[in-house]
């Protein structure tokens, strides 16, 4: 399943990273402590978090994460847009809540 | 090969600039994906302390065929209780930058974890500096 296929079955807002929509995505992570993601992340995840400062793009690119999903209406910051355009890494966007996006996450890439 | 990076405390935009950078180093390198991601691990986790804590910092990379050691030595305020600041979940890190989502005391813990060797100096008032080996060929120890 790619980023854009997620992106079309929750129905996301795709933000910015386009070029990295076709890229492959094997799990997902929820947790907005930085350094609990740096830790436990794995590579082609998409991890789900309220945090939208630049610093999600540095560690979605240093643990090579496949997208970005901003939870509760919530928008990047400028730099963070930029910086995702840059590496190629999609942010994405949803009104739900953590809780109800990753349950829908987890149970369309368990199908 | 011989790198130094500068870190500014405060600056949270920068922070990740010098793991990102031996990253690619370590990629043209051939170094195993796995070893990569402990050494990515363990840099940003320090580049952030300093952000998080001292006034600034420089980061000095050292790569040779075997292994990589990575010095952060900042000036800043220095550790009081070493033995403390290990321990997973304690944290001095300011409201604000808890707010980031850093701060959670995970941070020199997740350095320990993936480095082969790891030693932390500190004196109040002064800096503290870390210094990480990690091998950079897998199945030697602690790999």
């Amino acid at each position: 399943m790619t980023v854009a296929d997620i992106v079309k079955a929750l129905d996301l807002r795709v933000f910015s990273g386009n070029e990295g929509l076709n890229q492959e995505v094997v799990g997902g992570y929820t947790s907005d402590l930085l350094s609990d993601v740096m830790g436990n992340a794995d590579a082609g995840m998409v991890w789900v978090t309220l945090q939208t400062h630049i610093n999600v793009m540095a560690i979605a690119s240093l643990k090579e994460l496949a997208a970005i999903i901003l939870v509760k209406g919530l928008e990047p910051e400028v730099n963070t847009l930029q910086q995702s355009n840059s590496e190629g890494i999609p942010i994405l966007g949803t009104n739900l809540q953590a809780f109800e996006i990753t349950g829908k996450l987890y149970q369309l890439l368990n199908k | 090969m011989h790198f130094e990076f500068k870190v500014q405390g405060g600056d949270f935009v920068r922070a990740g600039n010098a793991s990102s950078q031996v990253k690619k180093i370590l990629k043209q390198l051939n170094v195993d994906s796995s070893v990569i991601k402990r050494i990515v691990v363990a840099l940003y986790e320090g580049e952030v302390n300093i952000a998080a804590h001292a006034f600034n910092g420089v980061i000095y990379v050292d790569i040779d065929t075997e292994r990589i050691i990575i010095k952060l030595d900042d000036n800043g305020p220095g550790i009081p209780d070493i033995n403390l600041a290990m321990q997973p979940g304690y944290s001095t890190a300011s409201p604000i930058v808890r707010e980031m989502g850093f701060g959670a005391g995970m941070g020199l813990p997740n350095i320990k974890d993936n480095s082969d060797d790891f030693k932390i100096t500190s004196e109040v008032g002064k800096g503290t500096c870390l210094e990480i080996l990690v091998n950079l060929k897998v199945n030697q120890e602690g790999v």
